[in-house]
């Protein structure tokens, strides 16, 4: 069986008719990682005893006729992902040496599956950032050229996948950490609803923009994903009380009919023409599957990404305050309590960690707040409006997913305005409380792959998923030299 | 010139929810350090806190018991800084949306009902306790995320008494409320006393000062006396009074500066987006609102009239919640209020007092307590027996009457055994006999106690009474 050409449907048929067991397919796996990831540097930890142990257990399972849509199916997950006795880092040398005594809600989940745990994939440091070069550790190459990044903040995630050293993995998507990478390294990443899945376990980094979602080689694949870690849970007062269902219950079915709009502002002069040009392209592919495209217009982009750094850094300065080097990770020097937390906080966090935190505590400052939150929380009531508006006339939005392909590492960190604005086509999603998908819509003339989003209304993933799904059946993808 | 203070309060108080506010640990008071806490209260990165609705019932009873508008709308802030016993280095706390807004409690002083305005009450977590031992400092999270409400007044207060009175009533009312147990020096309620001095009739506050988690009556007495003392000599001086936040030290008495206006923090408050707003609907409102149960005053209000208790009895049942709590259980068992009521402010609170019997863990259960006043009551223990009976009941833990049996301390009603005791005591006697009959009837008591004692209380003093008068009159 060839493990880069798979799919989860696949894998689930060919151990479930017992043509691999799940601890060989999690040698191959563990193998390729052994081959392929010094390369990539996908991987911040290698879970390999854990792995072959639960591939052992998945096997009973499968051998007794229990299995699940997951069960033996080996995963990557973002490090920012609670794994219980399994070091979780968010790539910062704060938490090098963290090991959460507890699992994630969506790990747990994944358990009742009988997952199997290849590792922990690399990212931005505590999320922040998109191209995967601000961790302190295992900074991710992009599979299709590794003097390229892989997006961020979920890089490894995605560069993974890209790769084929997992066949799926989990993100997480603040302002497009998901969509970004899955963009940039030519995979499929589906950014669900807030509130769709459990952020319990799910290391903060702004609160009211996090979920957790799925980076995988098809649309289908995402949702066998989401189908598994979504849900209300308990443990997280801001999951929602919604009904999950089957995500992929509408594929195949036809888009005949479907409304798709494309608002001109994300086709505007800071997108390039090679990417502008594909996801038109894209959009015609629709209107030949028998959709309508819409044109619309979303006025308040331009303040987008500065309503998003306000509030996901104010956020991010309040959530990141507890590693303060008392209860766990890095532990600084002083003679005070205030000495010792500013000498953990100095060292343990990297430039760009720090650059958030000051800006989100500055704008939460006495005399500050009215000027910067207040006005990017009445931003984002302004965005929900013009989302819902374009949802009077469509039935979901497409947009390119990032105004750019994958660039070359060292291009663009230096100027972190320039940086951030590169954001400007993700980051209402997430203020807007909405669902979107990334999948790969061409490749440009270095061969890198270009990915286009679908946008939807709330908890509307399903018509995602068999929207992205129509385009992929006819997409001829482009495999990088790590899947040849 | 004559100053006047002016004195604002922030009040903390515990609330006695079984478990946190955030998280299911136990809420209980002590423990071995670090053994009452989860990922969720001494907070591991990447856990959230889920709201416990028992903490949100028993601050909207607060509010009501204490006349504040409860808001439909009401939501939680983060309160921003870092302190070694705060592990999320943000305190769960209400900034402008608390549940409870406005109100009034009523207190007396100086002879005078005054009205001491509440300007909100709001719901938050506690933090944890460090521990300094030589050079070292350990931190204990076991009260990490103990639900706190903070009661915060007008500046409505001109005195330690007006402190100390209203601090008094509130915890007695929370106590009532099934709110906060209110035991002090357990820490389940702190005061923080805001104070300054002007000239008398000014309609300008003077600077004020803050002087922190005072957790005693005492305590609070004496700082607020100190402040006004220390502000009033600096004033007179003709030095300034420097905003600031004190420390009271319980040993000298005296007040410290723990930092000054310039070192304040800057909490930077936002809405916390981990925890939903609640919005509330009338009926659940005054669902919350029917489960308050009787409040001191209204006791009080029972136990002097329909009881006929005195007010001064009904005073000391009332003040001590517990006390209150066992009058009420005993009436239940035995309907007579009156005597159960005297024998509760004579004999059981002496026995309190002298630090025999914990209040809040009387030995006894009132039904035993209620049949015993019972037993007295209907002749068949002497009155003086009742309290022997009372001494066996703390020590022994026997019901009244195996203590009656034991002890052979009924009332036997055996006019045999009377007449021939009445006759023994007259014949002993023969002077106060005489005394008597020639007209000094005031020996008549010298008789009786002589009868009563050698009856031992086997005979009731009605029957004691009716044998002698006979063998006097008739002989």
């Amino acid at each position: 069986m060839d493990i880069n050409k798979v799919s989860l449907s696949g894998l689930r048929k060919a151990l479930d008719e017992k043509e691999i067991s799940a601890v060989e397919l999690a040698k191959e796996y563990l193998s390729k990682i052994k081959t392929v990831d010094p390369e990539i540097e996908g991987y911040i930890t290698v879970t390999e005893e854990q792995a072959l142990e639960s591939a052992k257990r998945a096997q009973e399972l499968i051998d007794g006729g229990d299995s699940k849509p997951l069960t033996g199916i080996p995963l990557a997950i973002k490090d920012n992902i609670c794994t219980d006795g399994i070091r979780t880092t968010c790539a910062s040398k704060m938490l090098e040496n963290f090991v959460p005594p507890y699992n994630a809600t969506v790990i747990e989940k994944l358990n009742e599956q009988g997952y199997v745990l290849l590792g922990k994939s690399s990212m931005d440091e505590f999320a922040m950032g998109g191209s995967t070069q601000t961790a302190a550790f295992s900074k991710t190459k992009n599979p299709y050229d590794t003097n390229r990044v892989p997006g961020g903040s979920s890089g490894g995630s995605a560069a993974i996948v890209s790769a084929g050293t997992a066949p799926a993995a989990l993100g997480s998507d603040t302002g497009g950490s998901i969509r970004q990478p899955s963009s940039f390294c030519g995979v499929t990443g589906l950014k669900p609803t807030y509130g769709r899945v459990s952020r319990y376990g799910l290391i903060a980094f702004a609160s009211s923009l996090d979920q957790i979602g799925p980076i995988a080689n098809s649309a289908e694949d995402c949702g066998i994903l989401l189908n598994a870690v979504a849900g209300a849970d308990e443990h997280d007062a801001t999951s929602a009380r919604v009904p999950v269902g089957d995500f992929n219950a509408r594929i195949g079915q036809s888009i005949e009919g479907m409304r798709i709009a494309l608002p001109q502002e994300f086709f505007g002069e800071s997108t390039d023409d090679e990417v502008k040009q594909a996801v038109t392209d894209a959009a015609k592919e629709y209107e030949k599957l028998g959709a309508t495209l819409v044109d619309c217009h979303m006025s308040s982009l331009k303040y987008a990404v500065a309503a998003y750094y306000l509030i996901s850094g104010a956020e991010a300065a309040s959530n990141l305050s507890r590693f303060d080097g008392i209860k766990y990770g890095l532990r600084g020097e002083g003679r005070s309590f205030d000495e010792m937390i500013r000498d953990s906080r100095s060292r343990g966090f990297g430039a760009e960690v720090k650059r958030r935190i000051l800006l989100g505590n500055y704008a939460l400052s006495s005399g500050y707040y009215d000027a910067y939150y207040r006005k990017a929380l009445a931003l984002k009531q302004q965005i929900i409006k013009e989302y819902n508006e374009i949802y009077e006339k469509a039935d979901v939005i497409l947009t390119p997913t990032a105004p750019t392909v994958a660039y070359r590492i060292g291009e663009q960190e230096t100027d972190p305005v320039k940086m951030y604005l590169a954001d400007i086509c993700t980051v209402t999603v997430n203020i807007a409380s909405l669902p979107a998908i990334s999948l790969p819509c061409g490749y440009n003339s270095d061969g890198m792959p270009i990915g286009m989003s679908l946008v939807g209304k709330r908890f509307d993933e399903a018509t995602l998923i068999q929207t992205a799904d129509a385009y992929q059946r006819n997409f001829a993808a482009v495999p990088n030299k790590y899947r040849a | 010139m004559k100053l006047y203070p002016t004195i604002g309060l922030e009040i903390h108080a515990e609330l006695m929810t079984e478990s946190k506010v955030f998280c299911t640990c136990s809420a209980k008071f002590g423990g071995e350090p670090n053994s009452r806490c989860c990922p969720v209260c001494s907070g591991l990165p990447g856990t959230l806190p889920v709201l416990n609705s028992k903490a949100v019932e028993y601050i909207i009873k607060a509010g009501y018991i204490m006349n504040c508008d409860i808001s439909r709308f009401t939501k939680w802030d983060r309160k921003n800084y870092f302190y070694p016993d705060l592990p999320k280095a943000y305190q769960i706390s209400q900034m402008p949306r608390p549940v409870c807004l406005g109100g009034y409690v009523d207190i007396n002083t100086d002879g005078e009902t005054k009205r001491m305005r509440i300007n909100r009450i709001h719901l938050e977590e506690d933090a944890g306790k460090l521990v300094h031992e030589n050079r070292i400092s350990l931190a204990d999270y076991n009260r990490c995320g103990i639900p706190l409400i903070e009661i915060v007044t007008e500046p409505d207060f001109h005195s330690a008494a007006d402190v100390t009175a209203f601090f008094e009533k509130i915890r007695l009312m929370l106590q009532y409320a099934g709110v906060c147990d209110g035991r002090l020096e357990q820490g389940s309620m702190r005061c923080d006393v805001n104070i300054s001095l002007a000239p008398e009739g000014s309609d300008t506050l003077g600077t004020r000062t803050e002087v922190k988690n005072l957790n005693s009556l005492r305590a609070i007495q004496r700082a607020v006396e100190y402040e006004i003392y220390r502000q009033t000599e600096l004033i007179e001086n003709g030095e300034r009074v420097i905003q600031e936040t004190l420390h009271f030290n319980d040993a000298t008495g005296e007040t410290s500066s723990l930092r000054s206006k310039e070192d304040a923090h800057d909490y930077r408050y936002f809405p916390d987006p981990d925890i939903p707003p609640i919005i509330f609907t009338e009926e659940e409102l005054a669902a919350i609102k029917a489960d308050i149960p009787e409040m001191p005053q209204q006791r009080y209000e029972r136990y002097t009239g329909e009881y006929g208790i005195s007010d001064a009895d009904a005073s000391v049942l009332i003040n001590t919640k517990s006390v209150s709590d066992f009058f009420e259980a005993a009436v239940k068992a035995y309907n007579n209020p009156k005597p159960i009521a005297t024998f509760i402010t004579v004999e059981l609170m002496r026995r309190i007092n002298l630090g025999e019997v914990d209040a809040d863990n009387i030995p006894f259960s009132p039904e035993d307590f209620a049949r015993l006043v019972e037993l007295a009551e209907t002749g068949k223990i002497s009155k003086d027996n009742r309290k022997t009976i009372l001494r066996e009941m703390i020590t022994a833990g026997e019901s009244p009457e195996a203590i009656a049996e034991r002890e052979q301390l009924w009332i036997k009603e055996d006019s045999e055994l009377t007449e021939k005791t009445v006759d023994e005591i007259l014949a002993a006697n023969p002077k106060a006999v005489e005394q008597y009959r020639s007209g000094e009837t005031k020996v008549f008591g010298f008789l009786m106690g002589q009868c009563n004692r050698a009856l031992k209380g086997s005979a009731s003093p009605a029957a004691i009474k009716q044998v002698l008068e006979k063998k006097l009159n008739n002989i």
